[in-house]
């Protein structure tokens, strides 16, 4: 069961919850099955085109999947999953 | 003055000004929302001509009031034509804005100035901040100042100069094993689980307001006339998000007649996400950083995306120098104009050189190139840089034999 850490922001839709625990063998099932746990969850994680938002990093095992395999980053069972807001502080371009 | 909104960046959802950083619908950035429009009818320019010698004079377009008891005064550092360097690189009308005139000798003092003073509005008992160096020396004294603890988190192999600046002022300093974009993350998730003020995490909105103050300030000490070009060193990308929104907001309230400064950017070449994606026109990919610009290592910069956006819409460019480039650049600068700036000022005129050469830069129009710290710091990347002394005995003979003989 790999291990999701869900950040301040995300805890209305997970009840609260810190940490969740999900059974899938790649990130991308991660998310769906936090999806239909959750719902409204998998929204604020990927875009219409499945792709994870720029502002939002996602971190297996202390690695940026960006780094990684992103979305197709492998899951072991005990993997650990962390959800962080990029901190960006943007401005439009006017 | 305060603010009562914050806006998402991404959705423009508004929630009440408080210690939050991510819109909860969307995850994205939340910032300051001003009324812009009311301050156009007020006499701005007086009130800030009347108002303190620091980043403080801006206090109308600033997220909070000023607090007296966090104040070391950052800000109103010196703009200095700069000719003899500007003749080297066919620039007429150079300036260096010296930041590394501040409290802590760079230019984090004017955010955390901000920080700080949102910290202590919203109950905070302590500071902290991920920090390359330059911040955690910022923070490390501002918490001093306002009587506060704080933890300041730095990657492993920092300069010593950088380590010693936070050290002094009696924070805890928390090493991490791992670069700074693993500082960051760890922070992030400190913030979690601990009610402490992150300046440049949970309090980012407010603390990243300070980068503005530096446009502020070249409009204002150029006579309300906005430079033709800046050149900005990005690490994470938010100085010069800042400093280009800070034109804007000039524009917009009737300061300056119209935004038309081109912003650019100066990423050193062994980190250079954002400079990469800018000349290839791809996204941002992150990068293992090896550059000794410390201070700008950041290999997944949070506000790459709209440095490049920024600099795109003003029409300026990023480019990016080498090891040997950065310390040329701050030998440059140093032998030419008498500042000696840390390895990010090498990098901006490393580039600046690059741009100029390039044509990127008008000739005959106001060029501000960003010196955002001091070289002490950084020393360590000096070694075999600088000549050696000439050592005599105290002679007058062995002094005109070693010295003079040798200049003639």
């Amino acid at each position: 069961m790999a291990t999701i850490r869900i950040p301040t922001p995300m805890r209305r839709y997970t009840q609260g919850e810190r940490l969740v625990t999900v059974e899938a063998s790649t990130l991308a099932a991660a998310i769906d099955e936090l999806g239909r746990r959750f719902p409204g969850l998998r929204e604020r994680l990927v875009n219409g085109d499945g792709q994870l938002h720029h502002f939002v990093n996602v971190f297996v095992n202390e690695q940026d999947v960006r780094t990684l395999q992103g979305l197709e980053t492998p899951l072991d069972a005990h993997a650990e999953v962390s959800i962080i807001p990029a901190m960006a502080g943007g401005a439009p371009a006017w | 003055m305060a603010v009562e909104r914050l806006r998402c960046r991404e959705c423009e959802a508004e929630v009440p000004a408080g210690p939050v950083y991510v819109c909860e619908r969307c995850l994205g950035p939340l910032e300051p929302a001003y009324d812009l429009e009311a301050l156009r009818r007020v006499p701005l320019r007086q009130r800030i001509e009347a108002g303190p010698r620091s980043i403080w004079r801006y206090v109308d377009l600033l997220p909070v009031p000023y607090d007296p008891a966090v104040d070391l005064s950052p800000g109103s550092t010196p703009l200095l034509p700069a000719p003899r360097l500007g003749q080297r690189l066919g620039l007429r009308r150079l300036y260096l804005k010296n930041d590394a005139a501040n409290p802590t000798w760079s230019f984090k003092d004017r955010s955390v100035a901000i920080g700080t003073a949102a910290a202590r509005r919203f109950g905070y008992q302590v500071l902290a901040c991920a920090s390359t160096g330059n911040l955690a020396n910022s923070v490390a004294a501002h918490a001093a100042r306002a009587g506060m603890r704080a933890y300041v988190f730095i990657p492993a192999g920092l300069e010593r100069g950088k380590v010693l600046a936070s050290a002094i002022y009696g924070p805890t300093v928390v090493e991490v094993d791992g670069s700074y974009d693993d500082v960051n993350r760890l922070c992030a998730e400190i913030g979690e689980e601990h009610p402490w003020a992150f300046l440049n995490v949970n309090l980012r909105p407010y603390y990243s307001e300070g980068g503005k103050t530096l446009a502020f300030e070249m409009a204002e000490q150029l006579g309300w006339q906005p430079p033709a070009d800046v050149v900005v060193p990005i690490a994470s990308g938010n100085l010069l998000v800042k400093i280009h929104r800070g034109f804007q907001e000039l524009a917009a309230v009737g300061l300056v007649a119209a935004a038309t400064t081109r912003v650019h950017g100066a990423q050193p070449a062994g980190c250079a996400p954002v400079s990469t994606a800018f000349k290839d026109g791809g996204a941002i990919r992150p990068v293992a950083p090896r550059t000794i610009a410390q201070s700008l290592a950041i290999g997944t910069p949070a506000d790459g995306r709209y440095a490049i956006a920024a600099v795109r819409a003003s029409g300026g460019r990023i480019d990016d120098a080498t090891d040997e480039e950065i310390v040329e650049g701050i030998r440059l600068l140093a032998e030419c104009e008498g500042i000696f700036t840390e390895t990010a000022g090498g990098v901006t005129i490393a580039v600046l050189q690059k741009l100029a050469a390039a044509g990127a830069l008008d000739p005959d129009g106001v060029t501000v190139a960003c010196i955002t710290g001091m070289g002490l710091k950084t020393a360590d990347h000096l070694a075999g840089a600088v000549a050696a002394p000439v050592r005599v005995r105290p002679s007058l003979r062995a002094f005109e034999e070693a010295v003079l003989a040798r200049a003639s």
